[in-house]
């Protein structure tokens, strides 16, 4: 980004930490951006003459005389249909090789939708993982996080979910990404031929952490452009949420704000509700759902940064390796999607909320009967069916590797209670079991 | 009220929204001014003065604010307007009007007006030339959306007022002048339908405000039978993220017996509110068939709205429950959720670096709490008229952990404690609100005991504690099956979990998004659990423990079918028909029973 002539040039810095600087300086806006020697930062805290900026590409050496130059505006991107295809760092430049975007210039992390516009979110986007689609559906205008262990195979299953979703633009805003999991996110979107309809916001592990904290706003301004300018349907990924919020402790961390929990800054509920609360199904038909991924420490989630996001978003998805099948699979238990209410038995078919409610219960009987059995007791002959209906329940249909539609995953759900129980240890509402239960009628 | 220069001030600095000025002359606490922001003038709150600096909250986005902006002081404190209309409104935290705000996104700056000025209400009198008012008495009443609105002396006039004239019965604004009072020094006092008052002061214009004794029916079973909550109560709901505090709350919304309901969104999902934007304006109001909406008015401040004006949030929600109280309407007002209020309590006091309480909450956070429940209540108003708010809050727990300063500082508040358990909602048992561990304080107040005596049966209270002691019971053998195995226990502890189980799937669980199951009156409540209480004495023989799963199905199964079916409809009573047939499949013969007695 270059200078404009007539800009005044400050070249005395009157203090330096490891993520900001500070110096004297007049008619500075709040969350400007500058630039300190060419590395773009933005002012965090104005007290009276002292300004304080955060330098995104890290301090390391920035000289007290270094010239810092105010732009007058807070950061911006240029949208325009050519986003399309290409790869940005976290500041908006093409990292792909190809020519700067024309287009339109935005502000960032722009104002919120007025909450009696937004549309009730009511189309279900299918991704024939049957632990999504059938237990946990997904709608168009929802957020919800993948809650993973950093050893789970979380990345292939965004880049799955991302390619089988029915979006019209898919845009991917990764956080400290290890450049292997950049270029895997590149060459499956290149093999799928999907390129033309992603676009990529990349901080590499090798880009200084700090950068990280633009990479979601700079994401969801382009959604919002492709979501309202075009009335798209917009699948915005965003990997890893953890990395966000580590990077927002640190800022919070040199500027001696106080921190609460996990030593998180007091303001990481706002701060990724932001975020998040930019997923929204538009009246003109254009929606941003997004689709997030938040690392955790040993499946803790009490940990501030899960916690707070649960608390956000519209339910969450938890991967586990079943050891029974040796596959990985959608937790049917801990999982959720909050929104599926809107489209279960609504846009697909009637049986679709008892079949889901029914076999999670018939697998929570499925876990205490394993417990018993860990614990050396003789299992009934009712545990013995329900362990067998769980494991072939996870193969059939909680099973990653699972690609079917939504009513052959009901299908399946009624072929195994048949196999497995009788009607009243189903306990579906009668006018259903007379329609779909497997065989003859009784 | 005097007339004063009002003050005007420079920004000195900016931290997040948290904005120091310089002040030229007396600034207040908690008064309101706006920040100049390249011609946009910006809502904010003093929170704190020092010297001539006076440190204020902005309740928007603070991009773009400089150095030297001007910013102008009005002298009041944060208030709401108050008058006919305000009835299905959608506000932001401020009470400004969302549905007139313009274009998709929020811009900031762009304050509505909370009331429509230009529609004209079909006023009647009420009060007479010559009558002695004091503040919150009624002078007259307009009809909003069929109810009564009454039309009252402001409360904000202190004293006693001589009513010089009224107008005649007839349409007005709600601006135009409609009783003129007279002072004791006998100035004139216009009166229109409009008044202001500050949101952080409680209205107490009522005679008195007893112990609350009348049952609110919810139609949620777990808590009118179990835990039962009053008109004018107060209790909260607290759980880990995805336990179903908003599905619970928003079933409590549709189907509690109030005139009235307040809903504080209160930095949670946008979704959540456009949810009941979306559906109360279709639903019906189970008692009078009148549309939700008509009875409803939201405060949306949901979480990427601006934080300050969240704290704001439940104080308008309040103030609106507290004028509607005054006119003798049931109010029930929720929020949701308070953990988010007291966040942004957090953020503030961070930022003004004051030393933290507990988990960085500043250390007046239990009387913050606690001083905000007290203003729900039973009150008898000075004409001898009732009013109630009852106050539901829910409450996120850091980690579900309910040892936080949140939760712990609420329950010496609240007298209804609604613990939503993890276990209940993993396995899918909604509302999942634990039995054992939640508790209504109001089931022990003989006020109370009298009304449910008197109103549902004799023996109630006494079925009530049974039940309560028979979930103990059945939870208490399940986990001696647990440790012993289940041929290391008799019979019995198998027949003593399953009659648990059975309380829990009829009793305790309810579908919230069936037609008939969500919503149970207080007499089919009263027949269930007559029904379940009847099985529950009922002795069973059983040869083996391997009989007992299955046949105690077979008993919920039917059970479940009946909550299913409309109340003594031919369905229902097929159920109850075959549920009759099931027990006495294994029902111990009366003869049995008393020669197993005799030979014990």
């Amino acid at each position: 980004m270059e200078t404009k002539a007539f800009q005044k040039i400050y070249t005395k810095i009157t203090q330096i930490t490891k993520a900001t600087c500070s110096l004297n300086a007049e008619g500075v806006g709040y969350e400007e951006l500058a630039s300190v020697n060419g590395r773009l930062a933005q002012v965090v805290k104005i007290q009276g003459e002292n300004v304080t900026l955060q330098v995104f590409g890290g301090t390391e050496d920035i000289p007290t005389n270094a010239e810092v130059v105010f732009f007058g505006r807070p950061p911006t991107i240029k949208v325009g249909e050519d986003l399309a295809g290409r790869f940005f760092n976290a500041f908006g430049e093409p990292i792909d090789g190809g020519p700067e975007v024309e287009g339109e210039e935005r502000e960032i992390g722009g104002p919120s939708v007025n909450p009696v516009r937004r549309m009730q979110p009511s189309e279900l986007i299918a991704t024939g993982i049957a632990g999504i689609d059938l237990n946990n559906t997904l709608v168009s205008g929802q957020k919800i996080p993948f809650f993973a262990d950093p050893d789970q195979p979380y990345n292939q299953v965004m880049a799955m979910v991302a390619l089988r979703a029915k979006a019209d633009k898919i845009i991917l805003g990764g956080m400290g990404l290890t450049n292997d999991d950049y270029l895997y996110y590149k060459n499956v979107f290149d093999n799928a031929g999907a390129l033309d309809r992603i676009v990529s916001f990349v901080n590499t592990t090798e880009d200084p952490p700090v950068e990280r904290l633009l990479v979601p706003d700079m994401a969801l301004t382009a959604a919002e452009y492709f979501a309202v300018d075009k009335n798209e349907s917009v699948l915005v990924l965003l990997t890893d949420m953890t990395l966000f919020a580590d990077a927002l402790s640190i800022v919070s961390n040199r500027m001696d704000q106080i921190p609460s929990k996990d030593s998180m800054p007091g303001s990481l509920y706002s701060d990724l509700a932001k975020i998040y609360e930019k997923a929204v199904q538009f009246p003109e038909g254009g929606s941003i759902t997004i689709v997030a991924v938040t690392t955790l420490s040993g499946g803790d989630i009490t940990h501030a940064i899960p916690d707070n996001t649960g608390y956000i978003t519209e339910g969450q998805l938890f991967l586990r390796r079943d050891t029974d099948i040796g596959k990985v699979i959608v937790d049917p238990f801990r999982s959720l999607s909050r929104l599926k209410q809107l489209v279960i038995g609504k846009k697909t078919r009637e049986d679709h909320p008892q079949v889901m409610n029914a076999a999670v219960r018939l697998n929570a009987d499925a876990v205490n009967a394993r417990t018993k059995l860990e614990n050396g007791f003789d299992l009934t002959d009712y545990d013995e069916r329900t362990l067998g209906f769980a494991k072939e329940y996870s193969r059939e249909l909680l099973a990653i590797d699972v690609n079917i539609d939504v009513d052959a995953m009901l299908d399946t759900g009624w072929k195994l209670f048949g196999k497995y129980f009788e009607k009243a240890e189903v306990g579906i509402k009668e006018d259903m079991t007379k329609k779909y239960w497997p065989g003859k009628d009784d | 009220m005097k007339e004063k220069k009002l003050t005007k001030g420079k920004v000195r600095s900016i931290i997040a929204n948290l904005v120091v000025v310089e002040a030229d002359g007396p600034v207040s606490q908690n008064e309101i001014c706006y920040v100049d922001k390249d011609g946009v003038k910006l809502m904010a709150e003093v929170i704190k003065v020092n010297g001539t600096q006076a440190f204020i909250q902005v309740f928007e986005s603070t991009r773009g604010i400089r150095i030297g902006s001007d910013v102008e002081f009005t002298g009041s404190m944060l208030e709401v307007t108050l008058g006919p209309g305000v009835l299905s409104k959608n506000y932001d935290g401020l009470q400004h009007d969302l549905n007139k705000m313009e274009g998709v996104f929020l811009k900031s700056g762009d304050y509505t007006e909370p009331l429509d000025l230009e529609k004209e209400w079909e006023f009647e009198p009420v009060a007479k030339k010559g009558d002695t008012v004091v503040a919150g008495d009624w002078l007259g009443q307009v009809e909003e959306n069929t109810m009564p609105h009454r039309i009252m002396v402001p409360f904000k006039f202190k004293g006693t007022y001589k009513v010089k004239s009224v107008v005649k019965k007839g349409t007005y604004k709600a601006k135009d002048t409609i009783a003129v009072l007279l002072d004791d020094k006998d100035k004139e006092v216009p009166v229109t339908m409009v008044q202001k008052w500050p949101v952080k002061i409680a209205i107490t214009s009522f005679k008195n405000k007893p112990r609350p004794f009348k049952l609110m029916e919810t139609g949620i079973r777990t808590i009118d039978t179990l835990n039962p909550i009053v008109e004018g109560g107060t209790g909260f709901i607290p759980g880990p993220f995805g336990s179903g505090k908003t599905v619970l709350q928003h079933a409590i919304s549709k189907e509690a017996e109030a005139d009235i309901v307040v809903i504080a969104a209160c930095g949670e999902r946008a979704n959540e509110v456009v949810e009941i934007f979306t559906e109360f304006p279709e639903l019906e109001d189970p008692r009078t068939g009148r549309k939700l909406m008509e009875r409803t008015t939201i405060i949306a401040n949901t979480s990427n709205m601006p934080v300050a004006a969240r704290e704001a949030s439940v104080y308008t929600a309040m103030t609106i429950a507290e004028y509607y109280r005054a006119m003798g309407l049931k109010i029930l007002l929720l929020a949701d959720s308070t953990s988010r209020w007291a966040q942004a309590l957090r953020e503030m006091s961070n930022r003004m670096e004051e030393l933290p309480g507990p988990d960085a909450f500043p250390m007046d956070l239990p009387a913050i709490i606690s001083n905000f429940y007290s203003r729900a209540g039973f009150v008898y108003l000075n004409n001898g008229k009732t009013g109630s708010i009852t106050f539901i809050g829910t409450v996120s727990p850091a980690g579900g952990n309910l040892k936080e300063p949140v939760t712990e500082s609420t329950k010496k508040a609240a007298r209804c404690f609604y613990a939503l358990s993890q276990n209940r909602a993993d396995s899918k048992r909604y509302p999942a609100i634990d039995p054992i561990d939640s508790y209504s304080k109001y089931i022990e107040y003989p006020e109370l005991q009298d009304y449910l005596k008197k109103h549902i049966s004799e023996d109630w209270v006494e079925k009530v504690m049974e039940i309560k002691n028979h979930l103990i019971k059945g939870k208490e053998a399940y986990e001696q099956i647990n440790i012993l195995g289940d041929d290391g226990v008799p019979i019995d502890y198998h027949i003593t979990f399953w009659k648990g189980e059975v309380i829990d799937f009829v009793i305790l669980q309810q579908d919230a998004f069936d037609e008939v199951d969500r919503s149970s009156p207080i007499k089919r409540q009263k027949y269930m659990l007559d029904k379940v209480l009847e099985v529950y004495h009922t002795e069973f023989s059983f040869d083996s423990f391997e009989d007992v799963n299955p046949y105690f199905k077979k008993v919920i199964n039917e059970f479940k079918q009946m909550n299913f079916s409309d109340f003594e409809s031919d369905n229902f009573k097929k159920h109850e028909k075959e549920l009759k047939k099931i027990i006495k499949e294994r029902k111990v013969k009366e003869e049995e029973v008393a020669e197993q007695e005799e030979s014990n």
